[in-house]
């Protein structure tokens, strides 16, 4: 076991810098920029399916219907891609697109917590609570 | 209009709302509803799901941009994306229950003071203010390149902030908007935080607060893949051109136009939520 080094550290001199490790930021940075464009080239390909099928079809958004439930859920979304459907394949680009901050919250847990600040990975952990509840509890896992 | 047409153009137009919400800092998505249900008579609902994937698009792409300059304060966000993500959950509550011509004036309202905040000169941020107890305590306070080299600040008013910036992720999720202008106004005018760090603190936030409604969104149907993916294309690739060509526009007349477009889509929204045509 090595010895505790906590006490020593305990009137922590927090610097004010937002990470003094700045590579971290860096990194969740990049994490997100990939995740945009991995997620917009899987909306394009599904784009490209899409119009290849309907492209001469009436386009009509006038009356709200709801979108059927192949579109508002995980599985239905992961169901309508393996049958083929670009609408589908862009649902699944979106999903990727709205899973990206989640993911950065969820990395920025890890980053506070290798700088040992509980009360920021105590703030981080009710955020992404939030975001995983709104995106869980809404009913698109189902 | 065909499907094809329709993609065409609308996402024409999310580029040009994209590019121009970059330039001015005032984000693409507060333009885009009122043009979709104004001109292209989409149902407002399709167009709040629409926009509010855009603004996550934004936000992410925009991200490491922000990151090089080195101004964001990740503390500040996160803290306050405690209120901004309840609040989102809260407006997309709401937004599935009242009704569509309610939302059509909220919104007009919003882009009337959209534009107004446009407009008002901003006040110099004042220098050396004595460091507030409950900031210190969670190490809120910060700094960040300037001219003269590195320059702190004390963070003021954490209460007031918390509270305004849960009524930005109400707006947010009622709305779709990322809701930038009233993020900005919370960190700058009430906490007392530097513009150039409450600039690039609210466009790392706006990201999260638009994820927290945007799955409540999907499941009740709002995202519709046919008109969602031309605006998020549009918005991405013209927010990413106008990241770009940032530092060598002239933004102060368009600044000036975008704020007189904002104006005249709010009273137009104003004018069909009244008369119950949305």
């Amino acid at each position: 076991m090595p010895v505790a080094e906590a006490p020593a550290r305990q009137p922590h001199p927090f610097k004010s810098q937002p990470w003094r490790d700045r590579r971290i930021e860096v990194i969740l940075a990049n994490l997100l920029r990939t995740g945009v464009l991995i997620s917009a080239a899987v909306v394009l390909s599904g784009a490209f399916v899409y119009l290849s099928r309907h492209a001469h079809e009436p386009a009509d958004y006038r009356v709200f219907r709801g979108e059927p439930s192949d579109y508002r859920t995980i599985r239905g979304v992961i169901q309508s891609v393996v049958n083929g459907r670009g609408r589908g394949l862009i649902q699944l680009g979106l999903l990727l697109l709205i899973a990206t901050p989640i993911a950065r919250v969820a990395f920025s847990v890890a980053g506070f917590a290798i700088e040992r600040d509980r009360l920021y990975v105590a703030f981080t952990l009710i955020v992404l609570a939030v975001l995983l509840y709104s995106l869980l509890g809404s009913g698109i896992g189902r | 209009m065909t499907i094809l047409e329709f993609t065409g153009v609308v996402a024409i137009v999310s580029f040009v709302a994209g590019l121009l919400g970059a330039l001015t800092g005032l984000g693409g998505g507060v333009v885009l509803v009122p043009l979709l249900t104004i001109f292209f008579h989409v149902d407002i609902r399709y167009a709040i799901g629409a926009s509010l994937v855009s603004v996550i698009a934004t936000s992410s792409g925009a991200a490491a941009a922000y990151v090089k300059e080195g101004f964001s304060n990740i503390r500040i966000g996160m803290f306050l994306e405690i209120a901004t993500t309840f609040g989102a959950l809260l407006g997309a509550f709401l937004a599935t229950r009242i009704p569509t011509s309610a939302l059509a004036v909220i919104f007009g309202a919003m882009l009337l003071y959209s534009a107004f905040l446009s407009r008002k000169p901003r006040t110099e941020a004042q220098r050396n203010l004595p460091p507030d107890p409950l900031a210190t305590r969670l190490r809120l306070n910060g700094s960040f390149p300037d001219l003269e080299g590195q320059r702190s600040y004390n963070v003021q008013r954490v209460p007031a902030g918390f509270g305004l910036m849960f009524g930005a992720g109400a707006l947010s999720g009622l709305l779709g908007i990322g809701s930038g202008a009233v993020k900005v106004l919370a960190m700058d005018q009430a906490m007392r935080i530097p513009f150039k760090v409450s600039t690039t603190t609210s466009n790392f936030m706006i990201g999260v607060t638009a994820a927290a409604s945007a799955g409540i969104y999907l499941s009740r149907g709002y995202i519709d893949p046919g008109l969602a993916m031309p605006v998020m294309l549009g918005v991405l690739a013209g927010s990413l051109l106008g990241s770009r060509i940032l530092v060598k526009a002239e933004t102060k007349s368009l600044r000036l136009i975008f704020s007189l477009v904002i104006l005249v889509l709010g009273l137009q929204m104003l004018y069909q939520g009244f008369w119950g045509k949305i």
